[in-house]
């Protein structure tokens, strides 16, 4: 499919520039756009249309009624539903919880590593490890490693030193798997930052040192001006899979009350065990058009990351 | 963009020794406070059933669960079969992916299309849309289409899944490729796939392994479609895992080998290429 559109583009138009055509420029990238499209557009048009419908799994109910059109009831009933509303709330305190502490301590670690130490190699690849972990994985770890009250070595520490076991997991659902998501996300800031700290020019460093700069002076004046754009991305990429985050709430709480965020909401009222498809799509499409909305403030906000010139 | 040989920042005015190694001391800790639930998987897995869920040490350390979890028919998911599955899905969807970026990339930053912000802000876009939207849709056609349970399910969701990040990040690596080396090929008539092979490919080799890492690592870490659409025979990596939860008996030490196991080819990789990422992140990103 590529391979082709790769190879008629130059062939045609021997004479003049061969990228005076504008359509001969676009052919390299439409294999890679019609592909986006159809998988993640079509669907998405499809759920619209089932949004309007009262779908339902026919194998799940006992009466089974026929699929029909039901104009904008869903929609209406989104507005009344107390528990989307709550995975909504949920939602935006997981992600902003999430995204803000891992870019704090990524950035914290990042300054750490910074500088010249004993083994500061190993130090990074200590603490790169978590982000490469399946996500799986490091929900399973904490829950049943640290958090656990019946194998938890969190607890087994808490009632050594005298204290009364929790409950983590029952007790505090978001902020354990907040946890686990800062835990695993830290590692992604850090490089991110460490990467912007490494491209800064060293002669304007060393400058400022000579002119007797604190250093303290020079992370606020220089340092992270420069790390801007850098922590913008992270917070950009970060709330990207962190606001999607499935797997350390599936394996952690199964969605108890205070941990079901709204990609797990609208799981569980469809394909995780409703099978109400159609209010379910109607939930999704009110989901897509806030982040849209989201999306939209946050790549504005975030132009900055596109201010290069154009190159013709 | 990195300099490989600089070592951290200098020596600020006014910082005393004794700070400087108390900052790298403080470094240390926090490298083994993060790593510690690791450790400590990585203990209990080489543990037996009883000391893993006592969190004790009587009866020593074996490579035992290991043998156990890779022997072991539970279930019906053998570790072969879904490393097998794991490894063609993740492969073959990140080669595609590269096949699809490279081309895209190119139109967007070595000679861009008009709109190549728009198109840029689009495919980044398809990245917000929750997965959960578009999840019941797949579902109906990949089961009208007899693809659950398939490998190919799995590849073409793992190819939309890396693409945009795919594009974006290969196409900053091309805009740092010198004007003058493509123009010098062009007034020689190279065609676009010469042009990509001699010139442009050579020179951005580093930055699109560390895309190609990043897309390795998502796809083999990915649980949600892999759970929704490959339930039977074509079971990938973290569902192997989790089968390793049971709810008779001690699981703990065997599920620690599951772990290590599942996630050692990912960890390796990116422990191997750690400098190259951060440079690829660098890069990237904001270029």
């Amino acid at each position: 499919m590529s391979a082709s559109a790769v190879d008629v583009a130059p062939t045609r138009g021997k004479t003049g520039d061969p990228y005076s055509s504008a359509w001969r420029r676009r052919l390299p990238l439409l294999p890679a756009l019609v592909f986006v499209i159809v998988i993640t557009q079509l669907p998405f048009i499809v759920s619209i249309y089932y949004s309007f419908t009262n779908l339902k799994d026919k194998t799940q109910s006992l009466i089974p009624e026929p699929t029909r059109f039901v104009g904008i009831d869903n929609y209406r009933q989104i507005f009344s539903d107390p528990f989307f509303r709550q995975a909504m709330w949920t939602s935006v305190k997981m992600t902003v919880l999430a995204v803000g502490l891992s870019l704090l301590f990524g950035t914290v670690f990042a300054l750490l590593l910074d500088r010249k130490f004993v083994g500061r190699g190993l130090v990074r690849t200590l603490l790169i490890t978590p982000f490469l972990l399946m996500p799986v994985v490091a929900a399973l770890i904490w829950k049943q490693q640290m958090f656990s009250s019946l194998f938890g070595i969190l607890n087994k520490g808490l009632n050594f030193l005298g204290f009364n076991s929790i409950a983590f997991i029952s007790d505090h659902p978001l902020a354990s798997i907040v946890t686990v998501l800062v835990w695993q996300w830290t590692p992604f800031m850090m490089l991110i930052v460490l990467a912007g700290l490494q491209s800064q020019p060293t002669d304007i460093l060393e400058a400022a040192n000579v002119d007797g700069a604190t250093s303290f002076g020079v992370f606020r004046q220089l340092t992270f001006p420069h790390l801007r754009p850098y922590l913008e991305l992270g917070a950009l990429l970060g709330s990207i899979y962190i606001v999607q985050a499935f797997d350390a709430i599936d394996v952690m709480t199964g969605g108890g009350p205070g941990s079901t965020n709204v990609p797990y909401y609208v799981y569980q009222e469809s394909i995780g065990g409703g099978f109400r498809y159609g209010a379910a799509s109607a939930y999704a499409i009110v989901v897509v058009v806030f982040s849209i909305i989201i999306a939209t403030l946050a790549l504005r906000l975030l132009s900055s990351l596109f201010k290069d010139e154009d190159r013709a | 963009m990195t300099d490989p040989g600089r070592h951290g920042s200098i020596l600020g005015v006014g910082e005393r020794r004794a700070i400087v190694v108390g900052l790298g001391v403080l470094a240390w800790l926090v490298a083994l406070l993060w790593i510690f639930p690791v450790a400590w998987t990585v203990f209990t897995s080489f543990k037996t059933e009883q000391d893993a869920s006592a969190q004790t040490l009587h009866q020593g350390l074996s490579f035992g669960r290991y043998r156990d979890v890779a022997n072991s028919t539970a279930g019906t998911l053998s570790l072969q079969a879904a490393f097998t599955n794991s490894f063609v899905v993740v492969v073959v969807s990140t080669l595609i992916v590269l096949l699809l970026a490279i081309p895209a990339a190119y139109a967007l930053a070595i000679h861009p299309i008009v709109k190549w912000r728009d198109v840029l802000f689009f495919f980044i876009s398809t990245k917000f849309l929750p997965i959960v939207a578009s999840i019941f849709p797949i579902y109906v056609y990949a089961e009208k289409w007899n693809l659950i349970g398939t490998r190919q399910v799995l590849i073409i969701l793992y190819i939309a899944i890396n693409l945009p990040l795919a594009i974006w990040m290969i196409r900053s690596f091309f805009r740092e490729v010198p004007r003058e080396l493509i123009e010098a090929a062009e007034i020689d008539g190279t065609s676009l796939v010469n042009q990509l092979r001699q010139v442009i490919l050579p020179l951005t080799a580093p930055g699109i392994a560390a895309t190609a890492l990043l897309c390795l690592i998502f796809a083999w870490n990915e649980y949600f479609y892999a759970l929704q659409l490959n339930f039977a025979n074509a079971s990938t990596m973290p569902q192997w895992v989790v089968s390793n939860v049971s709810t008779r008996g001690n699981f703990l030490a065997k599920l620690s080998a599951a772990s290590i196991i599942a996630c050692l080819p990912v960890v390796i990789a990116g422990w191997a290429a750690q400098k190259r990422m951060i440079r690829g992140l660098s890069m990237g990103a904001l270029k």
